[in-house]
Formats: structure tokens, sequence, C-alpha cells
């Protein structure tokens, strides 16, 4: 490669190197703007002043390492009682773990039987999976709020129907109703029924058949192709498809901030969401801190596994 | 019991089927008594839409277990439950809240609102008074009681009475109030200072036979009567405070008296009723409506439009640049290209919201540029242009990168025989081929565009402000955000059932573009094949 371009350079007209030029500045370009904002977080996040109006690119008058971290310790210290940092992190690890492990496993059972079954109606159930996906879950909002609002009720309502059950204890119901993390996980978990079938189905589908067929001869049961010979197969895929549905529930705002009301159970993105609209100028730079955290894991990731992502998004899937 | 037919699979022993069997049905009666619980605890509160819902589900579970031709849906049956339950369900509710005037005040049914002002009592001039002795619960020094007593013609009236249950009539006790009853004691006198305020408020009894406290320093209570009666026969609620009567209007659910008359009112809240199309109505005949709505939705075409074709051209540049051999570390370059994207959207808007700032902000001090980002039309819809630019083109750049390298090289050589210029090979080969791969993502992009939320909503909630609007619309705002404007209010209350019917309007856009991408691209094809 590098003979390629030492001769091209000997012989390259001057319009090459002209199109290179063009090539770079273009390139820098780009990578300026690409990078610009993210500079500035990071010095922002730094800057002992913290807010938006003395933010300098160099942080100015900083003497000691320790004052370099002032935002950051406000953020994750100091704060803590009235901004639960913490606790959005911990919700959000969790809602996003928990929606990402039950979906793969969820659309990969239904992915498998529209893969390897041919039934009545399939095609139609195929269809309707599609086009349902297209009808995105936020527009329903009233209604997914009504659900989780009436769950959360019935802890009062089962014993006021039958009141021979009064002595259960129902409020475990709770714990999926309105401003829980486990209802959150099951409006995320419908709403990407649709999208993930879709995308498992076409990785089944590049599977050979023969092997659960020449399996099937031998006498294994549908679960134990599926379990034995298919999952194995596709367990890399199915990594980034979970991978991916872990980014998409980490970065999802609009629901979360519907379905949670208690500052408690925010998930970062709310929580940083409604830090910064409290006050914006005078808490900029806790702000900063805050996203430099929660960004940072996510980039990292992404630019580790950025050639299977981008794999899995051509598939149809856009950011969310 | 055929179901297990289907899964016959090696050879099992009898008691492995046995127990396998029985662990199924053990299963499977355990979802039923889940199932009959949540329907009938819906059912019974009042939601019989949501009580059915979990009856189809139920049943459905049923009939896939038990019907050994639904063997394959036994595979897809948690994830049909939950699309059944958290998408379905909420379309089929969007659309028939669309026909009704379902928002703020009139969010009950009309037998819940009856209900709910059946609960309103009042203490009548006239009514029964009790000389009472307050009690406090033992476990609990929150919960108070009343140890009531009533001289009548017919002895002593004894009645004890909790918070929020029923009234205890006592007969044949003793009047004087004992040392302890039922695990509630006489309040100690230094204690009945603190819980005087408390006692005050409180509704001791369960509505309508409420007993209220009328002077605690006196030790006397009052028997509280229900204020409005429902009256089945002329259609209305008795006020019986105020001798009004509150007439049902089911045209528009409210509770109006002396209707039409100036001292005309209603009582809070109404029912909600159907109205058929009227909220398709409202914005095609109503000016303050339409008005914003035209211009929100010319601007939702072009967000759209616009976010789509920047993104892909700077995309397609960035891909076209990079896809040379002569730039050395292009893997390093993409890796930093592709950090827009990979930060989550919400902080990324936050901080150019922040760059952005007048005055305080970066833009404005370190580089002097200080366009009204936040209060001129124009500027607003370039800001937040710019900032889906940047949030969108790394993906474009991804996509478009890919699809060129698909592109086979023997064309490019062919051409350059033929003398064709860099110019004329991009426009009569790169694109036409690369618009077959990635066109129909363009698509995608176009209807994910439509519906982009979070920008809108996290860079200036849709401001600034439209003025003389009837409802609540800003100059960026899009379809999706005024919706959401509508349903959740901001301060002119919220109107579910008008949000609803622009929310199917937009249903009918996206999946009516999205079938025409089916069409043209072949993606339908390739569902039909696979069958």
């Amino acid at each position: 490669m590098s003979s390629h371009t030492e001769s091209r350079m000997v012989v390259g007209s001057w319009e090459k190197r002209l199109e290179l030029t063009l090539r770079w500045v273009v390139i820098v370009i780009a990578v300026a703007f690409a990078l610009f904002p993210v500079v500035w977080i990071f010095s922002a996040a730094f800057n002992p002043t913290g807010n938006l109006a003395n933010q300098t690119l160099i942080p100015q008058g900083v003497d000691s390492l320790d004052e370099l971290l002032t935002n950051f310790r406000g953020l994750l210290v100091e704060d803590v009682e009235i901004h639960p940092f913490w606790n959005w992190l911990g919700n959000s690890i969790f809602v996003a773990s928990i929606t990402s492990i039950l979906t793969v496993i969820v659309a990969a059972l239904s992915a498998y039987a529209f893969s390897r079954f041919r039934f009545a109606g399939r095609r139609n159930l195929l269809v309707l999976v599609l086009l349902i996906q297209v009808f995105p879950n936020m527009l329903a909002m009233v209604a997914l709020f009504l659900i989780l609002q009436q769950i959360g009720k019935l802890p009062e309502y089962i014993p006021q129907a039958l009141p021979f059950l009064e002595g259960i204890n129902w409020s475990f119901f709770s714990l999926f109703g309105l401003n829980s993390l486990g209802g959150l996980i099951l409006v995320y978990m419908g709403g990407a029924m649709g999208i993930n079938t879709w995308l498992m189905k076409g990785f089944f589908d590049s599977v050979p058949r023969d092997i659960d067929e020449s399996a099937q001869v031998d006498g294994a049961s549908h679960w134990q192709t599926f379990w034995m010979l298919i999952f194995p197969l596709v367990r890399p895929i199915l990594a980034v498809v979970a991978i991916l549905s872990f980014i998409g529930t980490i970065n999802e705002f609009v629901l979360a901030r519907v379905m949670l009301r208690d500052k408690t159970t925010w998930t970062l993105m709310v929580g940083l969401y409604n830090y910064v609209s409290d006050n914006f100028a005078r808490d900029w730079g806790k702000f900063a801190a805050g996203a430099l955290i929660s960004a940072t894991p996510i980039v990292i990731l992404y630019i580790a596994l950025q050639d299977q992502i981008v794999g899995g998004l051509t598939q149809g899937a856009v950011k969310g | 019991m055929s179901a297990l037919s289907t899964n016959a699979g090696g050879p099992k022993g009898l008691p492995a089927l046995i127990s396998g069997q029985i662990l199924k049905l053990v299963g499977l009666a355990i979802l039923d008594a889940f199932g009959l619980l949540l329907f009938y605890a819906f059912w019974y509160s009042g939601n019989a839409a949501l009580a059915l819902i979990i009856a189809v589900i139920t049943i459905g579970m049923n009939v896939v277990i038990f019907v050994p031709r639904l063997y394959p849906l036994r595979w897809m049956s948690p994830g049909l439950a939950l699309m059944i339950l958290l998408v379905i369900y909420p379309l089929l509710f969007t659309i028939s809240t669309a026909f009704t005037n379902y928002s703020d005040g009139h969010l009950f049914s009309k037998e819940q609102a009856i209900a709910l002002h059946s609960k309103a009592t009042f203490t009548p001039e006239d009514a029964p008074t009790y000389r009472f002795t307050p009690y406090v619960n033992k476990a609990d020094p929150t919960d108070y009681a009343l140890w009531l007593t009533r001289e009548g013609d017919a002895g002593t009236e004894v009645i004890f009475a909790k918070e929020g249950e029923p009234l205890v009539i006592l007969e044949g006790v003793d009047p004087e109030p004992p040392e302890e009853y039922e695990g509630y004691r006489p309040l100690e006198r230094r204690e009945l200072v603190a819980a005087l305020s408390v006692l005050e408020k409180a509704q001791f009894g369960e509505e309508p036979n409420t007993v209220t406290v009328v002077s605690a320093a006196r030790g006397v209570a009052a028997r509280s009567l229900q204020r409005y009666v429902w009256n089945a026969e002329l259609n209305g609620l008795e006020d019986r405070q105020t001798g009004l009567f509150y007439a049902a209007d089911d045209e528009t659910g409210s509770f109006i008296a002396n209707k039409g008359r100036a001292e005309q009112q209603e009582l809070q809240p109404g029912y909600w009723v159907g109205v058929a199309f009227d909220n398709f109505r409202r914005f095609v005949e109503s000016p303050a409506l339409r008005g914003p709505l035209v211009q929100v939705f010319v601007w939702t075409v072009a967000f759209a439009f616009f976010s789509v074709m920047t993104t892909f051209v700077a995309g397609l540049i960035m891909a076209l640049v990079l896809n040379s051999p002569d730039i050395p570390g292009r893997k390093v370059i993409r890796s930093l290209l592709i950090i827009p994207y990979a930060i989550p959207g919400v902080i990324s808007i936050l901080v150019w919201k922040g760059m952005m700032n007048p005055n305080l902000g970066v833009l404005a001090r370190s580089f002097g540029i200080n366009p009204p980002w936040f209060s001129d039309p124009l500027w607003a819809k370039i800001g937040i242009l710019l900032i889906n630019l940047w949030l969108g083109y790394p993906y474009m750049m991804l996509i478009c990168s890919g699809a060129l390298q698909a592109i086979p090289t023997d064309i490019y050589e062919a051409s350059s025989v033929d003398g064709a210029n860099p110019w004329q090979r991009f426009w009569s080969i790169t694109l036409p081929l690369l618009l077959v791969t990635v066109g129909p993502l363009l698509i995608a992009s176009f209807t994910f565009n439509f519906n982009n939320f979070v920008v809108v909503e996290a860079f200036n909630k849709g401001g600034p402000p439209i003025p003389g609007t009837l409802t609540p619309a800003g100059y960026t705002d899009i379809l999706i955000s005024y919706t959401y404007r509508l349903a959740f209010g901001s301060g002119r209350g919220a109107d579910y059932g008008l949000a609803s019917a622009i929310t199917i309007i937009i249903f009918a856009i996206v999946a009516g573009v999205t079938l025409l991408q089916f069409r043209f691209t072949g993606q339908w094809e390739e569902v039909s094949e696979n069958v």
C-alpha cells in the first residue's frame, strides 16, 4: 500500500496533489465540527467556576488537581441530596440491562418461529409486526400512561373487587405501575418487540435450514434445535442486538420522562435534563461532568464495536 | 393433551412425559389465575377495555397451548402478549379516544363522574349534632377516631367513627367513653391541642355517611349529608346544599345548572362522551386551530426533508473523502467522526443549547456568533437543523461508506476507458448505484425525523411561540411535539381527544410513506418470498 502511495506521489500530477489537499481540508473541517462540542464538554466539566458565562477553553486559575475536579465532586458527592445522580445512574443501568436481556430472549423466540415454521397467516403476522413497528410507542403516551397507572392501582382494586383476597399483599403490582422502573421496562419491551423480531428473523434466515433438518432427523425437538444449534450460531449477533438495545434504552428520554415522576426513580437522561433545565447557567459545569460520565462508556462501546453496529443499523434500525 | 404430539422429540420416558405435562398445566393454571384476577379487578374498577385485553391475552395463551396446529405461535406468545398489551391496545385506545372529548375536566366515564360527585358531603344547618370524645389508634398515632353520643327520644345514640370506614352504630352500650375500644384509646389532654387542627379537617365515616367536627373546643360534631344525589329519571345531579339541579348534557359531557341563563353553572369534573368526527372537524374548520396546524405541518415536512438532505450530503461527502487509499489513518478519522452519533442525543442537544446561549454561550462569547437562536423563528429553525446535522451525519457517512464499497470497481474502469471525468462518474455511476442501496434508509430517516421529538423538545420546546393561537404551538414545533403539548398541556389544559386525532393523522402519514417505501424498494416482495 505504501509503495503504491509513494509511486502515485512521485508520478502524481498537480491535480492529484490538489485533490489530496482538498480531501484533507474537508477532513479537518469535519473533525473540527464533530469534536467542537465534545471539547467544550470536557472543558466545562473541568472548569472549577462551573457556570456557563465564565467558561473558557482552557480552565483558568486552576492550582491543583483537586480544584480541577470541583464539578465532579459537586455532582457526585455534594449535590446528591438534591440531585441523586447515583440513583439515576443505577436506574439507567438496571432498566437498560433488564430491557436488553429480556427483549433479546423474547424477540429471539418469535424470530425463530418466523424463520423456521411455515404456518397459515405467517405472512400477515409478519406484515402486521412490521407495520406496528411504524407506530412509535411514544405517540401512544397517553394510553401507556393510563395502563401503568391502572396496574399501579391494582393493590387497591383487588381487595375492593375480591374482598376474600384482602389478606394477600398485592403491593408488588406497583413495581410495574406508574413511576416505577418495572413499568418502564414493560413499555420499552413492548415498543421494541417489532423491530427486534424483524431484525433477528433476518439473522436466523441466514443460518442454513439444513442444520436444523439434520438435527431433527436425529430426533432433536424444536427447542433442542433452537437452544443447542441455532442459538450458539447467532449468539454474536444477538449480543450486538443486546448492546444496541442497551444503548437505545439508556438514551431514551421521552417515555421515561412521562412515566417517571419521582426524582429518585429518574433515569440518567431525565435526571440530567432536569438538572440543567433547573438552572442552565449556574449548573453548567456539573451538567457537563454528568454528561461526560454518562457518555464516555457509550462512546467507547460504539467505537469499539462500530463495524458490528453499522451492520445492525443498515438492517433498518435508525437511532431512536 | 394432544398438544404433546407436536412436541414429539427424542424418545422420552413416560414419567418425564407426565411430569412435563403436569408442569405445563400447573404453569398454565397459575397464568390463568392471574389473568382472571386482573380481568376481574380491572372490570370491577371500571376499566372494561383493559379487562378485555387481559382476557384476550389469557384466552389466547390457552388456545395456543391446547391447539397443536398453533404450535409456532407458542414461541411467539410472550412477544405477542407484550405487543397486544403495549402496542396494539394503545393504538386502539388512541383511535377510540380520537372520537371522544377526553380532556381535562372530561377524564371519567359518566358512572365514574357520578360516583365521584356522590362522595361530596356538606353539613346542613339543622344537621344532627353529637358530643364527641377523640380517640387515637394505639399502633398508629396519626389515626384518629371519634366516640359520638347524642341524646334522643329513644335513649342515647352511640356511634364509633373511624376515618374512611363505615360508621359503627353501637347499641346497648354504656354511652360513657371506654378506656379502650378496638385498639383505640382516648386522647390525653396534652395530646389534644396538637390534634385539634387535624380533627377539624378530617372526615370520619365513609362517604356519603360522614361526621365532621364542628367545634373542637366545645366537643361538638355533626352528621354530614351527601351533597349531590343522582336522579336517573331527570338525568342530572341534585345539589342538596344549594337546591340547584345540574342536568347531565350527554352531548358535551358536562353537568350544567340553569343552562342558557346568565347564572349558568357547571359542575366539574364532567365526563367523556363520543363526539364522532368533531376533533377532526375542529382543525379543518376552526381558523385559530387550523392556522398553527398548517404551519406546523409544513415545518414538519420541511424539517424532515432538510434534515435528511443535509445529513445525507454531509455524510456522503465524508464517505467519498475517506474512500481513498491515499488517506492514512482512515479508521481513526472515522472513529472521531462517529462520536457525535455515539453521544446520547439528549446530552448533545443540551450541550449545543448551552453553547448557543445568547451572550453567555461560547459561540457568542468566544466566536462572536450570536444570532437570535431562541427568539427569532428563522434562526431557531436554522439552529435546530444545524444541531440535527451534527447529530445525524455520522449515520449517513457510515451507511454511505458501506454502500460505496459495494459498488463494483469494474464499472469505473469501463467508464474511464470511455473517457468519463470524475464529475461524470459521480453523477452517472456512483450516485445512482448508491441510492439503490441507501434510498430505503433515507426514507426511514425521513420518517424518523418526521417524529424526531427529542431534538425539538430538548432544544427549545418548539419555541419561539406562535402568537395568538388557540392551542400552544411554536415556530419549530413539529407535529409530534405539537401533539405532545396538546396531550400533556402547557398550562392550558390537556386535550387528549384532539391530540389522539392528530396522532392518527401522523400515523397515517408515516405508515403511508413506509408502505410506499416497501412497494418501491421491493422489501414487500422479500416478505412474501419467504412464505
